[in-house]
């Protein structure tokens, strides 16, 4: 619980940080330009070091998890998917995972029923959330691409009106918008409501959900109901983008609240579990082949051993050993 | 591990899209909205809005939709503004009175931020340029 708190805690002083700050003239282009260029350059260096440490790191043997027949005999039919065995199984595996996250639609539960009996049931809701938090979230990011380019391309202009498709409301509802509330509430009570989950939840699961669902709400207070002036932010977004950063007047601090903790969440990113974006696909018990019976797999960072084999062995104690009556291999 | 060179290539690409806004404004260069057009700023009787600047900047739709539910569920059809100026809630016969060309005013700030609200599907723009194309005596 106390990592909760804790959570809690550091998301309402991020809140209130820029809340305070941005009041002053003289602190907005601290918070309009250099914290957000300071927290670019983490992101991306931060990114970087990570895969490049993850690339580093020696992956000898084939691991990959099987749940399924690997490939053998010709008539022992082998599932190609939960073991498969050649590049092209583990480009389908890796693509069903990353688009449809495969592995959680998987996921069980486990219950204590009146008997006392034990029970496992399929539970898709973490599948679900999952999924639909993360298209959400992608559809949000390429929507505000608008706030950074100038032309707009088509794409995000199409991406855009599919979004808005059921015109409900002026301004026009984003359907992304309640789902990334919805799927993300699911997930953050999901690790309050079961003792099990919870017991095993740190500060570094619940930072980042709380995180994203402030940035959320704030993002959704600023086109629905406390108006933001989006022309200036346009301003700022493009200037920034181009290396060219001036400050517009008269954009309210819900917007340097968003921006802030949208600020912390890239420069987190790095550092934390969010980094599964580049994870996911490094991960060697996905992306290998499971061809450990087809191919001989020698780790390449084998340090030379010096070898004694017992020919030599006797060889060498064979007077030694006659003596005491060992029985010896060479008679 | 042997498959660096697919893990360099795997993040080269994702920081080219990363970067995305970076160099497409570096190519096509970053064109900067023509402030809208006020045709009427010095037209006597025409030269306030229904509400301050700054309010219709943020809020014009929320408005909109205000005048809209009013007339469509209410059957009202005054709008008194703050200072007591009445007028009739309707965006053609309104809005565009006093902001008469659509794309010099609501489309310079819309196209800006690929705003494109479906109200000219059944409301009419006297100004555009197919409706004046429908009128043209056959
Ligand atoms: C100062 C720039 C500006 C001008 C001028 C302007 N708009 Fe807008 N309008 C906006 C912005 C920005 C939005 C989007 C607001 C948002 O997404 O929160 C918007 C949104 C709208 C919407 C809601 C559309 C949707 O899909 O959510 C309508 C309707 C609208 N404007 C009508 C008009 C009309 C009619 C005019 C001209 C009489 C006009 N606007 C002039 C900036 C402007
Ligand atoms: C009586 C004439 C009149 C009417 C009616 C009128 N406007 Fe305006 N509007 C103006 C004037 C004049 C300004 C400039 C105000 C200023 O700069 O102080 C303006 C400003 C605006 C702005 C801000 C533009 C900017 O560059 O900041 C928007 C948006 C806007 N009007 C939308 C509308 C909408 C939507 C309607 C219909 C609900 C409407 N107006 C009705 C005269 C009018
Ligand atoms: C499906 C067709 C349709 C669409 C789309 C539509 N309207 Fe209307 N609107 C109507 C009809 C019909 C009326 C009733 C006209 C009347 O009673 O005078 C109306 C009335 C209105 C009125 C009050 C009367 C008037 O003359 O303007 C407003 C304001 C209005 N709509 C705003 C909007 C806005 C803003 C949008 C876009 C976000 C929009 N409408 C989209 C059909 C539509």
């Amino acid at each position: 619980m106390i990592s909760l708190w804790f959570s809690i805690i550091v998301v309402v002083i991020l809140i209130l940080i820029p809340t305070i700050g941005s009041s002053s003239a003289a602190l907005q282009s601290l918070f309009g330009i250099v914290i957000p260029y300071a927290a670019i350059i983490t992101f991306l260096a931060g990114f970087v070091y990570r895969v490049l440490n993850w690339a580093k790191s020696p992956v000898p043997f084939r691991i990959t998890t099987t749940c399924g027949q690997q490939k053998s005999l010709p008539w022992i039919k082998n599932s190609k998917l939960e073991a498969p065995h050649n590049a092209w199984g583990v480009v389908r595996r890796m693509a069903l995972e990353i688009f449809f996250f495969r592995s959680l639609f998987r996921n069980t539960k486990v219950e204590l029923r009146d008997g006392p009996r034990l029970v496992y049931g399929s539970s898709k809701w973490l599948w679900a959330a999952g999924l639909a938090f993360h298209y959400s979230f992608l559809v949000i990011f390429i929507r505000h691409f608008k706030y950074f380019v100038e032309p707009i391309p088509g794409w995000v202009s199409l991406v855009q009106s599919l979004d808005a498709f059921f015109q409900i409301g002026l301004p026009v509802i984003f359907l992304t918008d309640a789902v990334i509330l919805a799927s993300v509430g699911y997930l953050f009570f999901r690790r309050l409501c079961d003792d099990k989950i919870r017991y095993i939840s740190h500060a570094a699961d619940y930072f980042p959900l709380l995180l994203i669902l402030s940035i959320a709400t704030t993002g959704i207070l600023m086109r629905y109901f406390f108006k933001v002036d989006i022309v200036n932010v346009k301003q700022l977004g493009t200037g920034l983008l181009s290396f060219n950063p001036h400050l517009p007047q008269g954009i309210g601090p819900l917007f340097y609240v968003h921006l802030f903790l949208v600020c912390t969440l890239i420069a987190y990113f790095p550092f934390s579990k969010l980094m599964h974006l580049g994870g996911v696909f490094l991960s060697p018990t996905r992306n290998l082949a499971n061809n450990n019976r087809m191919k001989r797999h020698q780790n390449v960072w084998n340090f030379p051993v010096k070898m004694h084999t017992y020919d030599e062995y006797e060889e060498e104690f064979h007077k030694v050993m006659k003596a005491a009556d060992i029985p010896l291999d060479k008679e | 591990m042997r498959d660096r060179g697919r893990i360099l290539i795997g993040l080269l690409i994702f920081l080219i899209l990363m970067t995305f806004p970076v160099w497409y404004n570096a190519l096509n260069g970053v064109s900067v909205m023509q402030e809208p057009e006020l045709a009427t700023k010095n037209v006597p009787g025409k030269d306030k809005c229904v509400n301050t600047a700054e309010y219709m900047r943020q809020n014009h739709m929320n408005l909109l939709n205000q005048w809209r539910d009013t007339v469509v569920r209410q059957d009202v059809r005054v709008y008194t503004t703050v200072d007591g100026r009445k007028f009739n809630m309707s965006l053609t016969n309104t809005c565009l009175d006093c902001h008469p060309n659509r794309e010099n005013f609501c489309n310079r700030c819309h196209n800006y931020l690929a705003v494109n609200p479906y109200c000219w599907d059944c409301h009419v723009d006297p100004q555009d340029p197919k409706v004046l194309a429908a009128k043209e005596p056959r």
